[in-house]
């Protein structure tokens, strides 16, 4: 008998399918989105201090708010975070969220920590970077220049 | 009439001050051309006085195509001599071509489009020679990127999704860089695509691999200088039987219920046990209708990919006697 799990209950459920009610779903099963919004939870992947500290409590930084009218964050969009206790400034540099073709998805939504002035506080980016931000000018080409790798 | 009459005479005046070394005949000349025109053939015409003379025969109807009307069934001794002999594509051709397959909703079907799209997708396949793959074969996309130091970014990655219809066929290839997990979506006939090449052709047991996200990483790792694994020359495609491991739950989707084949056995708590049943639909493999409505009537799809076939091989031959070309140049 090799079945496999899901075999052996779609068995049991067809020998007793006169007994059981199959109750339908009220609500929405489908996936999320990945929006970065407020209160959306980041990942830092410059070696600053301070993101470094905040992965080791395991407190990654929080949006508390993005600069543009859509309040959605998308990639190379400016973002205010928390981070232990701080307000940062910071740069989306990846997104797990749906991207346009040849643009790349990641795992993790990403972002680099700028000052006020718009400079990294950081001096190196560990992930691959997003190669269609190389078209965007402005505060990004100063967190380009930290890149290692692009994708 | 009689100001048009005066006009006339003064241009002719006019005509007479300007050539008056002609003489008589010249004069003569004139009077006879107001009459009736002389029917004098050009030998040595240019190409536009050509043009400018067939215009009105515009309608004009070349020999051989009316010699082809001619031909009539009705009429004997006429039957066409060269009978096409047909080429069929071979069976379940649709999977190495599934791009070329139309909707299978009715509804949604315009054969027309259908027909002028699979034309500039062959003109695309003129240009750029997209290889046959499927689902969990490793590919190396490059693309033009305006911003790379080469203008060209190349991406490795196993195949977890291919999917669309016509000229908006995508695929998405999935790989680790530096430890994070990144996928791209390219178009298949997206023009700024360079080049799409296959290293490793395989299948998986499953027709997307998105749960590759909630593994570990080692089962999407793929190094960018992976030399290409070349296969026998009609040999079966291998089937790869790896079952991976997934992460515990959080998961992005609830993979326990879409009866996945390449993932071990799962751990199933009491709610996700209840959370299959409730989503069973034990129904559906005697639903006539749903089977009939989510596939191409198989006439049409057999008339559809002989069509793409025969294109193939033309396009293939060609592909040939360039290269042959280009070697004996060398």
């Amino acid at each position: 008998m090799a079945l496999s799990i899901h075999q052996q209950i779609c068995r049991s459920f067809s020998q007793r399918v006169g007994t059981s009610t199959c109750q339908s779903c009220q609500f929405s099963t489908s996936q999320t989105l990945h929006e970065v919004r407020k209160l959306m939870r980041m990942r830092i992947v410059d070696n600053s201090a301070i993101g470094k500290a905040a992965a080791q409590i395991g407190k990654p930084p929080k949006v508390i708010h993005v600069y543009n009218k859509r309040q959605v964050g998308f990639l190379g969009d400016k973002v205010l975070v928390t981070v232990k206790g701080e307000m940062k400034k910071a740069y989306i540099v990846g997104l797990r969220q749906k991207q346009l073709p040849n643009v790349p998805r990641m795992d993790t939504n990403n972002i680099v920590l700028v000052d006020d002035k718009g400079d990294p506080l950081g001096t190196r980016v560990m992930v691959p970077i997003p190669s269609a931000l190389r078209g965007k000018g402005g505060d990004l080409t100063k967190i380009l220049s930290l890149a290692t790798k692009f994708v | 009439m009689a100001a048009s009459m005066t006009i006339r005479n003064i241009v002719k005046q006019a005509i007479f001050i300007k050539n008056g070394s002609i003489g008589i005949n010249s004069k003569l000349n004139v009077a006879h051309k107001s009459t009736h025109r002389a029917h004098n053939p050009n030998y040595n015409r240019t190409s536009a006085e050509v043009t400018l003379a067939l215009r009105p025969k515009q309608n004009f109807l070349h020999h051989d195509l009316v010699d082809k009307h001619r031909r009539s069934p009705l009429q004997k001794g006429t039957e066409v001599l060269q009978t096409e002999t047909e080429v069929k594509a071979p069976r379940d051709y649709r999977f190495v071509m599934p791009e070329f397959m139309p909707r299978p909703n009715f509804e949604d079907r315009d054969r027309v489009l259908e027909k002028l799209e699979r034309c500039d997708m062959f003109r695309r396949r003129t240009n750029i020679t997209i290889p046959e793959f499927y689902v969990g074969s490793i590919m190396a996309v490059s693309i033009s990127d305006p911003y790379a130091p080469n203008k060209r970014n190349r991406f490795v990655g196993i195949c977890i999704d291919r999917g669309g219809i016509g000229l908006k066929a995508y695929f998405v290839l999935r790989n680790v860089v530096d430890g994070l997990g990144v996928e791209v979506m390219y178009q298949m006939y997206n023009p700024t695509v360079h080049s799409i090449e296959v290293l490793k052709l395989e299948k998986r047991l499953d027709e997307q691999l998105y749960y590759l996200r909630n593994c570990p990483l080692e089962y999407s790792t793929f190094s960018f200088d992976m030399e290409p694994v070349l296969l026998p020359r009609d040999a079966e495609i291998p089937v790869n039987t790896l079952k991976v491991k997934l992460n515990p739950p959080p998961w992005e989707q609830k993979w326990e219920r879409q009866n996945l084949k390449g993932i071990e056995p799962l751990e199933l708590t009491p709610r996700m046990i209840r959370g299959i049943e409730m989503h069973l639909k034990p129904w559906e493999k005697y639903d006539l209708m749903l089977h009939y409505r989510s596939k191409v009537p198989e006439e049409e799809e057999e008339q559809i990919m002989s069509e793409v076939y025969k294109e193939k091989l033309k396009q293939d031959s060609l592909r040939k006697v360039t290269k042959a070309t280009l070697r004996k140049k060398k």
